[in-house]
């Protein structure tokens, strides 16, 4: 795992839920980041992601999009 | 191939519900009212003598020699300026009429050099052709009363020479220059004999406002204004009807040719983008296409360190396909990619997608859409259910209120932005949002009622301000919400706009735009009629990119504005094809007709077709690819038509991304920068070498011809399907139209599109299938393609991007009218002599405060790189926000950029990049080691 990746998908999917958290309640939120991330991100990135979380790696992410990565396992 | 002669009406064709009869020489003739006689007998097939009246421009009356009879009325009027009316008889040849006309042909002929044989227009001259019509067989007065035979000749244009001698002083370059063109360069100096035509105040055209159109060049009936290519090498023979390559206005052309040379590009009269007019790229950068630095060869190196090595076409397509499979083999069907190109016609790009999916066995492909417009696809397509603009170009005439954001019309979309000029002349108003002083904010006859100078990267907050101005005071057209949209999302943007946070009091401090002016400009927008928005990469290519063009979206539903000419919310694309690109299934999540891969249905249609097994998850794009080289799982790209290395951001880590790849494959007519990586080249052709399609902005799919034979031997979808086939995977269209033919047959909005149709008809706006078989100009007419429009929330996210002690500026960037995009193909042309090199424009406050001076070179620094350029002191930007352009490498605006993008798409930020700007003394080191390792890449082995 490179820096590069802890570096541009935390990022992104912060992004993501900060715009999904802006239309609506947490779990609208959680469920419109999930969506947006399984319709545009390729495989290997959510697994990137998802191994961040698992290697506790993952700080700056928000609630909300980790709890839309989790789901997306 | 034969030589295509259009009609010249005289004057323009009028829209009129009523229709005269009139018998014109004993014929009836039914027109539309207040056409001019003139017209009305060219209807009928009859040609009145004329010399100052064409059909591009207004009718002058000047020449007199355009007199009919008519019976009933005195005189001999002039049938240019003279409307016809119900029951009118007109005679256009009489012996009195003869007399008249041979009368005035003497005077115009006493004063024109007779050098009619060795003369640049033989053959294309009006004046030589009226001179036959009338009959003129002598000069009564002689050549030797005084006259302008000796006048000088203007050569300052490169291309086009204005030889004063030989002006008859009819006003068509004026008028055109006017009324079609809308830069005012032009008058008639002088009284009497005196007169004589002059760019400004008897100025040079080069250093006048000209911006070389070219409309006053066509509108000439003399040799006066002549193409320097047919100066030089004579008239064309024969001609073909072909799309511009350049931007996504997509205007027409009459390529006209001798044998495989191209004389000149003509705009073509019939051509429904450009209604028969140009821009300086169109009409006259086409040199690069023979261009000395074109390579016509495929070459193939083992390191980007090692010089290339010339081989052949069996050996390249054969060396690619090989180390393809064999990175795949090792790194996984993942590990490669493939970049579709803007540039290459809708054939070519569906191609190398479907080389991507079915050949390359993944979904990661992408194009340069990515880094413009793509905010747009997603923006569009939640709101409206569709990944386009609504109108045609045609609808600005319709019009009563523009709005202009982030977008420069005069200079990156010209043709469009003289049709826009002449509405605003017409009286039609204008709100600019633009961090910047466009050119359209303040030019002759062209006044913008208001221009927002908003703060670079607030957007958003602007446009929910305006919302909440249009909600707060009762602007809303209710009917059209209640009819058209999804309430309960209208209600729930509708509380929210609301809100005291969105107010332009509240979100002035940091969008800087005073609210009353803001206020006044919603006000406007939602009441002052048809209200259009035209938009550009400044709402784009930012970290809220589709958030805004949502915003966009929700004000025009919210006032009615989507569904009839005049309104709608208009994307304006940046290149040739992009709308192609997307609509050609580019992107990594969908295919063709924007259909995601995971749709099982579209996805078993598409896999019955190909004969291949496809995922049903999306590949990587862009940015991710360069990502993923860069951690080392990514290791091959087939990239066409594309230099990602200047026009992507960040170029230090697209360059390392490049750099850990084990086989870049650049296609392209010239060694782009992105080449200095590559490890195979394989020669492209141009627009003028092939057979296809491009789609423009308003989804308007045009024919591409080819005029001449491709110089690397193969269009460039040739080179993909000997790809395909050397992969395994076989492909064997034997013509583009078999490739459309596919096209329709999988693509529901394309599916009665072939070259057969597009032939017949001209050119076809998508959608075009049974509900609409000659194509759709306005969309969301009864319904929006997603059944009810969905209004959706514009929180403002503030970007991560952030001015401080270090970088205390805002950079923003563009371009400008002569150089097109990375430059590769106007750096070589002339064109360069409008714009040598990339300024950065300072307010000079800000140029004052750091001890610059107008021209000195300084340094401009982000944390992401450094580079160095001269400075321009202009209030055209705010202080606190400097610009530039992005047309040179040597500049590489992009290693300054940052890689924050869009949230929804990964469009680059390019538009808010925190600078420092300090006095420099010439190129930083970057710049000189890139420019070393650049000629140390573009070294090529001397054949033994
Ligand atoms: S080239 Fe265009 S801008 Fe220049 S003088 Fe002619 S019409 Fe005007
Ligand atoms: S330059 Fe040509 S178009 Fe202009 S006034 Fe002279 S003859 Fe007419
Ligand atoms: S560059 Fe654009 S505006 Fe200019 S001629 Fe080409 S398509 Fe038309
Ligand atoms: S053509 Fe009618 S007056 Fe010149």
């Amino acid at each position: 795992m490179s820096a590069v990746h802890a570096t541009s998908v935390v990022p992104m999917a912060n992004q993501i839920a900060t715009f999904f958290v802006s239309q609506g309640d947490h779990a609208a939120a959680v469920a419109g980041t999930a969506d947006h991330i399984k319709a545009f991100w390729a495989p290997v990135m959510r697994r990137e992601l998802l191994a961040l979380v698992d290697a506790g790696m993952a700080d700056g992410l928000s609630d909300v999009a980790r709890e839309a990565i989790l789901r997306l396992r | 191939m034969s030589f295509i002669q259009e009609t010249d009406y005289g004057t323009p064709a009028v829209l009129a519900d009523k229709t005269v009869t009139l018998t014109i020489d004993g014929v009836q003739v039914s027109v539309p009212e207040g056409t001019s006689v003139m017209r009305a007998a060219k209807e009928l097939g009859t040609t009145i003598p004329k010399l100052c009246a064409t059909d591009s421009v207004a009718a002058f009356g000047s020449c007199r020699l355009c007199l009919v009879e008519i019976e009933g009325r005195a005189g001999t009027p002039a049938s240019c300026t003279t409307p016809v009316a119900e029951g009118m008889v007109v005679a256009t040849q009489t012996p009195k009429l003869a007399k008249l006309r041979k009368g005035v042909m003497e005077l115009y002929i006493s004063d024109h050099p007779l050098d009619c044989l060795t003369c640049a227009a033989n053959g294309d001259c009006e004046l030589q052709d009226m001179a036959g019509a009338v009959g003129l067989r002598e000069v009564r007065y002689g050549y030797e009363g005084a006259n302008h035979l000796t006048a000088e000749k203007d050569a300052s244009n490169p291309y086009f020479t204005y030889d004063a001698s030989k002006c008859i002083v009819c006003s068509r370059c004026v008028r055109a220059c006017e009324e079609v063109q809308g830069t005012f360069a032009l008058t008639i100096s002088g009284r009497g004999f005196e007169s004589r035509v002059s760019p400004g105040q008897s100025e040079a055209f080069m250093t006048s406002e000209c911006v070389s159109c070219g409309a006053c060049v066509q509108a000439c009936p003399t040799a006066t204004l002549t193409e320097t290519r047919v100066i030089e090498i004579g008239q064309p023979e024969h001609s073909a009807i072909t799309t511009c390559a350049y931007c996504g206005v997509g205007c027409t052309f009459k390529a006209e040719m001798r044998g495989e040379e191209l004389v000149r590009m003509v705009p073509w009269k019939d051509g429904k983008a450009n209604r028969g007019h140009s821009c300086v790229k169109g009409r006259f950068a086409w040199g690069y296409a023979t261009h000395r630095e074109r390579v016509t060869e495929p070459m193939i190196r083992s390191s980007i360190d090692e010089p290339w090595k010339v081989v052949s076409w069996d050996e390249a397509i054969a060396h690619t396909a090989s180390e393809f499979r064999r990175i795949q083999a090792r790194y996984g069907r993942d590990s490669i990619g493939g970049i579709t190109s803007s540039r290459c016609t809708n054939e070519e790009t569906y191609l190398v997608q479907k080389l991507v999916r079915a050949a390359f066995g993944n979904h990661n492909v992408d194009t340069c859409a990515r880094v413009c417009h793509s905010p747009t696809g997603y923006g569009l397509k939640t709101t409206f259910g569709t990944s386009a603009g609504t109108q045609d170009f045609d609808s600005v005439a319709h019009t009563d209120v523009m709005v202009v954001i982030g977008a420069n019309p005069t200079d990156a979309h010209p043709v469009f932005a003289s049709r826009m000029k002449k509405r605003l002349r017409e009286g039609a108003r204008l709100i600019v949002i633009d961090p910047r002083r466009i050119d359209l904010v303040r030019s002759t006859h062209v006044e913008a009622d208001h221009h927002l100078a908003l703060r670079p990267g607030t957007n958003v907050a602007v446009l929910t301000a305006m919302a909440h101005v249009i909600v707060t005071e009762g602007l809303v057209d209710e009917t059209y919400v209640r009819e058209r949209c999804d309430l309960q999302a209208y209600a729930h943007w509708a509380e929210f706009v609301a809100l005291p946070q969105h107010s332009p009091e509240a979100t002035e401090a940091v969008t800087g735009v005073p609210a009353a002016e803001l206020r006044a400009a919603a006000r406007l927008y939602a009441t002052g009629g048809n209200g259009a928005i035209y938009y550009g990469l400044g709402v784009t290519e930012h970290s809220q990119g589709s958030t805004t063009v949502m915003a966009i979206a929700n004000l025009a539903m919210a006032t009615g504005n989507i569904g009839r000419p005049g309104v709608g919310v208009n994307p304006l694309r940046g290149q040739n094809n992009v709308q192609g690109a997307c609509d050609m299934g580019s992107f990594p999540h969908e295919f063709s007709g924007y259909r995601h891969v995971s749709e099982d249905e579209t996805r078993h249609l598409f896999e019955q077709a190909w004969g291949v097994a496809l995922g049903a998850e999306p590949g990587l794009r862009i940015p991710n690819m360069l990502d993923e080289a860069v951690a080392g799982a990514f290791k091959g790209i087939y990239i066409q038509g594309e230099d990602i290395l200047q026009s992507d951001p960040n170029t230090k880590h697209v360059a390392a991304g490049l750099a850990a790849m084990e086989c870049v494959v650049v296609q392209d007519l010239f060694l782009n920068e992105t080449a200095n990586y590559a490890h195979v080249f394989l020669p492209g052709s141009t627009f003028l070498e092939k057979v296809g399609t491009f789609t423009n902005a308003e989804r308007r799919i045009q024919r591409v011809r080819r005029v001449m034979r491709p110089r690397n031997g193969y269009a460039d979808w040739e080179i993909t399907q000997r790809l395909s086939n050397a992969l395994g995977y076989p492909m064997d269209y034997a013509h583009p139209s078999q490739i459309m033919d596919e096209i329709a047959r999988l693509t529901p909005t394309f599916a009665g599109v072939s070259f057969d149709k597009l032939d017949a008809l001209g050119s076809i706006q998508w959608p075009c299938n049974d509900a609409a078989p000659e194509g759709t100009p306005v969309m969301h007419i009864d319904h929006f393609v997603r059944g009810k429009g969905q209004f959706i929330l514009t929180e403002y996210v503030p970007t991560e991007e952030k001015v401080g002690p270090r970088y205390p500026l805002l950079l923003t960037t563009g371009r400008i009218l002569s150089q097109y995009n990375v430059g590769a193909q106007t750096r070589r042309t002339e064109n360069s002599r409008w714009h040598e090199e990339d300024v950065l424009e300072i307010h000079p406050h800000d140029a004052e405060e750091r001890g610059v001076r107008d021209g000195e070179w300084v340094r401009l620094k982000s944390r992401s790189g450094e580079t160095a350029l001269r400075a321009k002191t202009t209030d055209r930007v705010a202080p606190g926000v400097v610009y530039t352009t992005f047309h040179h490498p040597l500049t590489q605006a992009n290693v300054i950029t940052t890689d924050y993008s869009d949230w929804a798409t990964n469009c680059p930020e390019y538009k808010v990049t925190a600078v420092q700007v300090s006095r420099g003394n010439g190129p930083v080191e970057w710049q000189v080691e890139y420019s070393a390792q650049a000629r140390k890449s573009r070294r090529i082995e001397a054949a033994e």
